[in-house]
């Protein structure tokens, strides 16, 4: 083997040759605490942090330079491996922005459907940030509960999806599948399952002493700082700022719904957890209502644009071939344009930025991704702080690597 | 034929129990190493949440005796690239790779790790046995985690099978 | 959109058109890259855009101003977004940073750097981040080709 092995990246610090105890240490990319792909170059007085230089890329898959060379249905793994936490919000945001910029409706059923599994989505999301976080401050009992509730909700999801972690089940146009045989039975159970895990966590954390000296008034941001990096989701949220896309511009069934946004008051670690934790409660009401407003229906448009003609049709029918096979080879055509369209990912503004020249593929796709913009003000939340404060804040800004990278 | 004599690579034990006690003592070198394994998961991409599921309580590694992992990798033989590398973070992984001691298994968690998934582009490594020698390749975007426990039991049979080398030489 | 505040803006900002695009809800200003910064200072500043969203480019080849550079804008107290959208050359793919305004370009604008080498004037760090140290060229350029791998660690005899 080479042991010349070179570095892939240039810190922003020299390393200091003076004396005057600063010394740099680097953290990551391969950290247990970096989730699995953050560099953080720190330059440290004693265990003082005194500044930091983050360094992301390292998950960079080229996921944009993809986009151009597949058909916009085949971008859908693509697009699920990006905040692949919450596949499903990845998928719909996505499916959302082509049938936007087509002008396609989807059916009731598939609009409740997709606010149901986008609030299902998100508390998976959350679940792994908490879970990761109390892990790295050494609380493993809680990680495991947390995992344990995490594997009942991708279990299920399996049963409707095919896939755990990554589903590929939003189409645009519609969904992949309609609900299995008692899935809605098995949801309730697993709300269930949720309160009582849910319960314990609050039980071991909220008043713990160890975790609200680790985690209250380390990690500070204040709302100024945060909207001029442009955070959004639970870190805007945590400095008090009540901005959520879910209220503010309603998609899919969010008007119908009733929830709160939780907002917290510092802007530290603590709150961001407690926004998560009650972000994941309201999550589960919402879902509840969602199943209450489930209208019956087609799951999937009647748009021959996008949507493909069902089997039985194919095998007998001339023009359904035609449209299945012009739908899979040169993919939906989507009318030549622009948009931006943006829903509440579970980490923040999870946008689409799309253009189209009429083809079947895009042209070019952009996604916005929350965590590259709140990785760009870790460096704020790190400095000053204690050189063990990086572990708990650097997971409570829930760098997701497939999508900050992309 | 061609009249070339083909050497024996392996010189015949001296004294006819000698094999009996190599045999013994790779049994019980192997059944010690393959119980007994701590990974170092260098975790990049999707599978890290697979990993965290097989790793917890339902699908538990720690009956394999492959749970507690070893976050450097001066202390840990089992290297699992769970994930995606790209060529930013193939030094990383050459360098953590050359860090381990003897022996040391490789383990290429998911088809990124295996073959570069369906990232065919200019940014990602199509496959880390570009870069270092593998062991077992275990399948899946992510893999279930049956799927990785059947991959952790395939390693433990071949390591359990191995010729393990305690003292320079033969034995 | 509110139509109002559409015609404040159009009054304001581009005078001379007789009306701002506007695409699927996001009001389009199609500027020269020379108004870039000021542009954004007054829609800042004025309209309450507070908050830089994403700063991006889209190539078009074959076109004698190649980059399109492409940035989103979002007010926290309207909740409405904007696009600004200004093109540049080939030769000189540079216009001006969004630094001074929000420092959330930082990372934007690197990354703009690293896929499409249009340079930000005013951002005096565009250091990969997305990419390695060593990369030549720009991979979201139409002409470089997808599978154009430059590995950094040299591969094995297999």
């Amino acid at each position: 083997m080479d042991l010349k092995i070179p570095n892939p990246v240039r810190s922003a610090f020299a390393p200091t040759p003076a004396n005057d105890g600063r010394v740099i240490v680097n953290i990551g990319p391969s950290h247990p605490a970096t989730h699995g792909t953050a560099q953080i170059i720190t330059e440290l007085d004693g265990e003082r942090v005194l500044r930091a230089d983050v360094h992301c890329g390292y998950l960079h898959r080229g996921f944009e330079k993809e986009c151009e060379s597949h058909t916009w249905h085949n971008l859908i793994p693509y697009v699920d491996r990006l905040n692949y936490c919450s596949g499903l919000i990845n998928d719909f945001a996505y499916c959302q922005a082509v049938e936007a910029l087509m002008d396609v409706q989807i059916t009731p059923r598939c609009r409740m459907l997709r606010t149901l599994l986008s609030e299902y989505s998100r508390i998976a999301d959350h679940i792994t940030c908490v879970a990761a976080a109390l892990m790295e401050l050494g609380a493993m009992t809680a990680f495991l509960y947390l995992m344990t509730l995490r594997d009942y909700i991708y279990e299920h999801l399996a049963d409707l999806t095919g896939a755990r972690v990554t589903y590929s089940y939003g189409r645009i146009g519609g969904l992949a599948r309609d609900l299995p045989e008692g899935w809605l039975k098995r949801l309730e159970e697993v709300l269930d399952e949720y309160e009582t895990y849910i319960g314990r966590i609050h039980g071991l954390m909220d008043h713990n002493r160890i975790f609200i000296d680790r985690m209250r008034r380390v990690g500070m941001l204040t709302p100024a700082q945060a909207v001029a990096y442009g955070c959004t989701g639970p870190m805007l949220r945590s400095t008090g700022l009540a901005r959520d896309l879910r209220r503010d511009t309603p998609y899919l069934a969010y008007a119908d719904l009733d929830f709160e946004v939780p907002v917290g008051i510092l802007g530290d670690n603590y709150d961001r957890y407690f926004v998560r934790m009650r972000e994941m409660d309201e999550s589960v009401h919402m879902i509840r209502q969602c199943v209450d407003l489930l209208p019956a229906g087609p799951i999937n448009a009647d748009d021959p644009r996008c949507v493909l003609p069902d089997k039985q049709l194919v095998y007998r029918e001339i023009e359904s071939l035609i449209t299945h096979f012009k739908l899979i080879i040169d993919g939906p055509r989507v009318p030549a344009g622009e948009i931006y369209s943006a829903q509440e990912g579970a980490n923040g503004e999870l946008g689409f930025y799309l253009v189209s020249t009429g083809e079947g593929q895009p042209y070019r796709v952009h996604c916005r991704a929350p965590s590259f913009v709140h990785v760009g003000v870790a460096h704020l939340m790190l400095q000053g702080g204690q050189l063990a404060d990086v572990v708990p804040t650097f997971g409570s800004i829930n760098m997701i690597g497939g999508e900050c990278d992309r | 034929m061609s009249g070339k004599t083909i050497p024996i690579l392996a010189a015949p034990p001296k004294v006819p129990t000698f094999d009996y006690f190599t045999t013994k003592k790779d049994e019980l070198v192997g059944w010690a190493r393959k119980f007994s394994l701590f990974p170092y998961p260098f975790v990049t991409a999707c599978c890290g949440m697979e990993f965290m599921s097989v790793s917890s309580t339902l699908y538990d590694t720690d009956r394999f005796g492959a749970a507690l992992p070893r976050f450097t990798p001066r202390q840990a033989d089992l290297l699992m690239v769970v994930g995606t590398v790209t060529h930013k973070q193939a030094p990383v992984l050459a360098r953590v790779y050359e860090q381990m001691c003897e022996p040391k298994w490789v383990m290429a968690f998911g088809v990124c790790a295996t073959s570069g998934g369906f990232y065919d582009n200019y940014a990602v490594v199509q496959g880390i046995d570009k870069i270092i020698p593998v062991d077992v390749y275990v399948p899946g975007c992510p893999p279930r985690p049956e799927t990785v426990i059947d991959a952790i039991m395939q390693l433990q049979a071949r390591i359990g099978g191995d010729h393990h080398v305690i003292v320079k030489g033969d034995f | 959109m509110d139509a109002n505040l559409l015609e404040r803006i159009r009054h304001r900002l581009m005078p001379t058109a007789t009306e701002l695009p506007v695409a699927h809800g996001i009001p389009v200003l199609a500027l020269e890259p020379g108004q870039w910064l000021a542009s954004a200072r007054m829609l800042r500043d004025e309209f309450a855009f507070d908050m830089l969203l994403d700063v991006t480019a889209v190539d078009w080849p074959g076109q004698p101003l190649r980059f399109e550079v492409v940035a989103h804008l979002y007010s926290t107290r309207d909740l409405v977004r904007v696009r600004l959208k200004a093109r540049v050359s080939e030769g000189a793919p540079v216009i001006a940073s969004l630094l001074p305004l929000y420092p959330g370009a930082a990372f934007l604008e690197r990354e703009c750097h690293d896929m499409f080498g249009v340079v930000f004037d005013g951002n005096a760090d565009l250091r990969p981040i997305l990419l390695y140290e060593g990369f030549v060229g720009h991979p979201l350029r139409k002409d470089y080709p997808k599978r154009r791998e430059q590995p950094l660690v040299r591969y094995r005899n297999t």
